[in-house]
């Protein structure tokens, strides 16, 4: 089963973290910070797996990463798991990702976290493989949307107004945005 | 509690919101959970499928034992149900497997559970994946109720590995058709052995062949995503072929297969492909086959830049070791351990260790090896690898000259590692004489240089130095003074060690008074050890867990080894021991104990104290039942006749005791001569190390003596020592013997569990040797309080809740010895009506088990 997803950039702050089992607020921390450190020190053609930390469960679990542009995507993952498997899993949880933000970058996921958190929960659930297929994802977080849409019309000012000001910020900082060595 | 307002929203953005928030920032023992319970509820029953999405995520992720108590019953019916949505049937599916993983006993198994496996048809494959989820994780623990899944899991496999790529549409994953539902199904498949229908497992090779042959078709794209897809699947398929190890075609397919991975430019695959293989070699129809890819992967060691990789490289090099090509792979492991990364040191020596020693031929070569261990990665050679030298040097005549000699040349390097000294002082203490006769070597020399180290060395081997020093002065008379001297020194004498300053008085005064005979007999050379299992294998597999595939294959191979599980007697020891020294200091007027002597001196002592094991007593009548009655408690009277009252008082930490022992003169009349001595068996000596002082010969009338013995438990042990007294009263000669309740039990220490760590672990001990079951009539009132005080007495935790049946006791600890540690799990089922108890015991050690379930059985 999956135990945790973390999502940091570079730098090592967290920018989504989801665990699968409970874990007290301050082992959650350190088991970012230790993940950062075990993952970040690694060169770019390694491989993707490695033996978690100790905080995690030591040597039974293993974190499955991938490094997009500024943001490391790191699942904890115990051995009924097919490493290979959930490698693909996080390419299928940034291209969904990339496909509901059109261009997804690290300003999204901290904008949004909460569709983030939605997205996610469509294809991990109690840390297990829920759905697997891109477009399902998709349809699935379009009809949220359309229903949020319909609720909030009244609020519909408000709204682009905040998303212009995403928007400003998003020029101002210029972050990068996440590469994909894929053609949709 | 704004928040579980917003549940009850009808609008989809409120309830959401709500759930987000729940799901995140709750944890499960919430005082809210039985609010969010009723909201989660009713949207449950709303038949919304929205609706119903949200709350069984909500479920899934909170997943507290509040909520598996209320939604367990509810969840299999939505599931099964004909006319749920496809997406809410995936999400009940999972929903229920988590349920299910935190608390199995809620989650009924019932009717639905034929209805599940029949999921595995379903069209939509989401659910189908997400079935094969929740069947993998049932099928594992009641495999008889899932059996028919096989079949199903099999056609199912086969219809997607022969589809075309675009038939399934969107399961299609760059072009490999549903890749995690493939590796779902094979990873089921796993839980079973193969299939015993014929035209089923005919299906099943047929599928594994089909995959096989489509890694060898070149890719239909080049994206890394196709090839990983394709791969994990492949992996999966291999792992199922190991796991039903019975088709040596496919076997050796895989072999090559993998083989071909070792090469890849993919660093992921490397790593997985030698993973794979190391549970492939211990397989007997593919352990040739990976053999021929041995220098592939020592290429791997020495080139491969991702230390991950390199570990995986080790261990399958260790996995596939074997006689033939034992001294090549211990070779480049050395030679690798010299550029090695620090953090897989310790465990590339130990494994280097464990190889050297089980495929050595000719042994002059393993000790050649350990001692280059030692110069190249001293720092992490535990104790356990030395002290393994030299039990193997001591118990091999072959070897013992050439050890002395490599060892003398090595020490010559003007630095060497402190493990180092250890070894080679040791060794020379006992077969220096093996190369004394060449001048180059000559004793003084050899003495010389051990003592040029030693001022650089810490005090253990200081002490260990100490040792060397009193043996050369038997071995090599020639020397005698020039050691005398050192000992003599302020630096030794008025050592600021207690430890090292007594080992220089004691044995400066035993080179000068005793006899060279007693020397003889007191320094005589090392007795051979008992043959054991290597303590070494016992720390590489604590380091690894049990669940690792090495460690399974090293307990197959351990299995077949004999294995004995003596004590280990710290070399350290060698002729350390206070006890006969003391006495030739002439302190000891009356003999104490014979305090854990070490073997070598052991003849020595019967002889000094021959007059006490000679003349004791037969057991006093009465004191069988004093004992049983001290197995769970610590305070009390022993033994009482007309003349003695003895009475003990006891107290046990972890490995370690300290007991007083009362002795009262009930009569008027004083007791003279009055000696207890505590008799121990030779077994029980090694395991059970006891140290008292002598009491006061004399014991007025109606006046009370105290003794206080101090108890280290080695190893575990079966028998209970002796407590002989000797008096005289009046004109007559009193002689009384009493068990003296030390039992293995009281180095318990009690270990608080739940439930389910509980069962898990009364799992890993499912050997059978592990278990001891007794069934037997209660001797006394089956009362529950009584039956609990006395679990407690007895030392373990007594675990509430945690059978099922709450008329049941459940217990569980730890019992400590200096040289392990042995986890106990116990458990006491009373049948009122027959009168009868069950008792079951289950330990890591066969004899543990005995010994505690025969010690517990007398208590009820």
């Amino acid at each position: 089963m999956i135990k945790a997803i973390l999502i940091f950039n570079n730098h090592g702050k967290p920018r989504l973290s989801k665990f699968y089992q409970p874990y007290s607020e301050d082992t959650q921390q350190q088991i970012i910070r230790e993940t950062f450190h075990l993952v970040s020190k690694r060169d770019e053609n390694v491989c993707n797996f490695l033996e978690g930390g100790l905080l995690i469960g030591g040597s039974d679990n293993k974190l499955i990463y991938r490094h997009y542009a500024t943001l490391y995507f790191v699942f904890c993952v115990d051995s009924s798991e097919s490493e290979l498997g959930i490698l693909d899993l996080i390419q299928v949880f940034v291209e969904t990702l990339d496909k509901c933000f059109e261009n997804v970058c690290e300003l999204d996921l901290i904008f949004h976290v909460d569709k983030v958190h939605n997205i996610l929960a469509e294809m991990v659930m109690g840390g297990m493989v829920l759905e697997t297929n891109m477009n399902e994802i998709v349809t699935q977080i379009d009809a949220q949307n359309k229903l949020e849409k319909s609720e909030v019309r009244m609020e519909s000012a408000l709204g682009n107004e905040g998303r212009k000001h995403d928007h400003e910020l998003c020029m101002m900082c210029s972050f990068h945005r996440l590469s994909f060595s894929i053609t949709l | 509690m704004e928040a579980v307002n917003l549940l009850s929203s009808n609008r989809y953005t409120e309830k959401q919101i709500g759930y987000l928030f729940i799901s995140v920032l709750v944890n499960s023992n919430s005082e809210l959970i039985r609010l969010i319970n009723n909201a989660i509820k009713n949207d449950l029953a709303s038949r919304n499928p929205t609706f119903m999405g949200l709350a069984l995520h909500c479920i899934a992720n909170v997943g507290s034992r509040e909520m598996a108590e209320a939604f367990a019953g509810e969840i299999p019916k939505i599931l099964v149900a004909g006319d749920t949505m496809d997406s809410v049937k995936q999400s009940a599916a999972l929903c229920l497997l988590r349920l299910y993983r935190t608390s199995p006993d809620l989650v009924p198994m019932g009717d639905w559970t034929s209805r599940v496996v029949h999921l595995l048809n379903d069209q939509h494959l989401g659910v189908v994946t997400a079935a094969t989820s929740l069947i993998t994780t049932l099928a594992q623990k009641n495999p008889e109720e899932f059996k028919t899944s096989v079949s199903l899991a099999v056609s199912r496999l086969s219809r997607i590995v022969t589809s075309a790529s675009t038939d399934l549409q969107d399961y299609t994953y760059y072009f490999v058709p549903a890749p995690w539902l493939s590796v779902k199904l094979l990873r089921l498949l796993q839980c079973y052995p193969p299939p015993e229908d014929p035209a089923v497992r005919g299906r099943l090779t047929e599928c594994l062949e089909t995959i096989l042959n489509k890694a060898q078709e070149p890719p239909k794209s080049k994206k890394v995503q196709h090839s990983n897809a394709k791969n994990a699947v492949l992996f999966e398929t291999i792992s199922l072929i190991i796991h039903h190890d019975s088709e040596p075609n496919l076997l050796v397919r895989a072999c090559n297969q993998l083989g071909q991975f070792l090469q890849h430019r993919e660093t992921n695959l490397r790593y997985l492909a030698l993973e794979s293989m190391c549970t492939l070699a211990s397989s007997e129809f593919s352990h040739e086959a990976v053999k021929t890819h041995i220098e592939t992967v020592i290429n791997a060691l020495k080139t491969e830049r991702d230390v991950s990789v390199r570990q995986r490289a080790v261990d399958l090099l260790y996995a596939m070791c074997d006689r033939s090509n034992a001294q090549q792979i211990v070779a480049e492991m050395l030679s690798y351990l010299e550029t090695a990364d620090y953090s897989i040191r310790e465990e590339i020596v130990l494994k280097v260790a464990i190889l050297a020693e089980k495929y050595a031929v000719d042994y002059t070569w393993y000790v050649d090896t350990i001692l280059n261990l030692i110069r190249i990665a001293g720092d992490y050679v535990s104790e356990e690898v030395w002290y393994r030298v030299i039990q193997i040097v001591i118990n091999r005549d072959d070897v013992q000259g050439y050890a002395a000699k490599t060892v003398f040349e090595a020490l010559q390097a003007p630095a060497c590692h402190e493990n180092l000294v250890k070894v080679g002082g040791y060794i020379l203490g006992e077969f220096g004489n093996l190369i004394a006769g060449d001048p180059r070597s000559s004793p003084l020399i050899q003495f010389h240089l051990l003592h040029s180290k030693f001022h650089l060395c810490s005090v253990p081997t200081r002490a260990l130095l100490l040792s060397t020093y009193i043996k050369f002065v038997n071995l090599f008379p020639e020397v005698k003074t020039t050691i005398q001297d050192v000992l003599r020194s302020d630096s030794q004498l008025k050592n600021a060690d207690v430890e090292l300053q007594q080992r220089a008085v004691e044995y400066l005064r035993l080179s000068t008074v005793a006899s060279t005979d007693i020397l003889a007999t007191v320094l005589e050379e090392m007795p051979p050890f008992p043959e054991r299992q290597s303590s070494i294998l016992a720390k590489l597999k604590k380091k690894k867990g049990p669940d690792t595939a090495t460690g399974l294959e090293e307990a197959k191979r351990e299995r077949s080894a004999a294995v004995n599980g003596g004590p280990e007697p710290a070399p350290a020891s060698a002729a350390s021991t206070p006890s006969p020294s003391a006495d030739l200091l002439g302190l000891g007027a009356a003999p104490p104990a014979p305090a854990g002597p070490p073997p070598s001196s052991g003849g020595l002592l019967v002889d000094v104290f021959s007059d006490s094991p000679s003349a004791v007593a037969p057991l006093a009548p009465g004191s069988e039942d004093n004992f049983a009655r001290f197995v769970c408690k610590n305070n009390g009277v022993l033994f009482e006749n007309q003349l003695l009252q003895i009475g003990l008082k006891s107290e046990f930490r972890q490995n370690l005791g300290r007991m007083f022992i009362f002795y009262g003169n009930k009569t008027s009349t004083q007791f003279l001569n009055f000696t207890p001595t505590l008799i121990c068996s030779d077994d029980l000596q090694m395991n059970l190390s006891l140290q008292t002082k002598p009491v006061d010969p004399t014991v007025d009338g109606g006046a009370q003596v105290q003794q206080v013995v101090n108890i280290e438990c080695v190893s575990d042990f079966t028998e209970a020592p002796v407590l002989n007294i000797q008096f005289r009263y009046g004109g007559t000669f009193q002689n009384v013997s009493v068990k003296l309740p030390i039992t293995l039990n009281k180095f318990f220490q009690p270990t608080e569990m739940a439930s389910q760590d509980f069962f898990q672990r009364w799992k890993q001990l499912s050997n059978p040797q592990q278990e001891v079951q007794n069934i037997f009539k209660a001797k006394h009132p089956m009362d529950t309080e009584i039956t609990k005080a006395k679990i407690i007495g007895f030392g373990s935790a007594l675990l509430e809740e945690v059978d099922p049946n709450p008329a049941n006791f459940v217990g569980a600890g730890i019992i400590h010895t200096k040289t392990t540690q042995i986890g106990c799990l116990l458990r006491l089922e009373p049948n009122l009506q027959a009168q009868m108890y069950r008792l079951t015991l289950r330990t890591s050690k066969e004899t543990v088990s005995q010994r505690l379930c025969e010690l517990l059985s007398e208590q009820f």
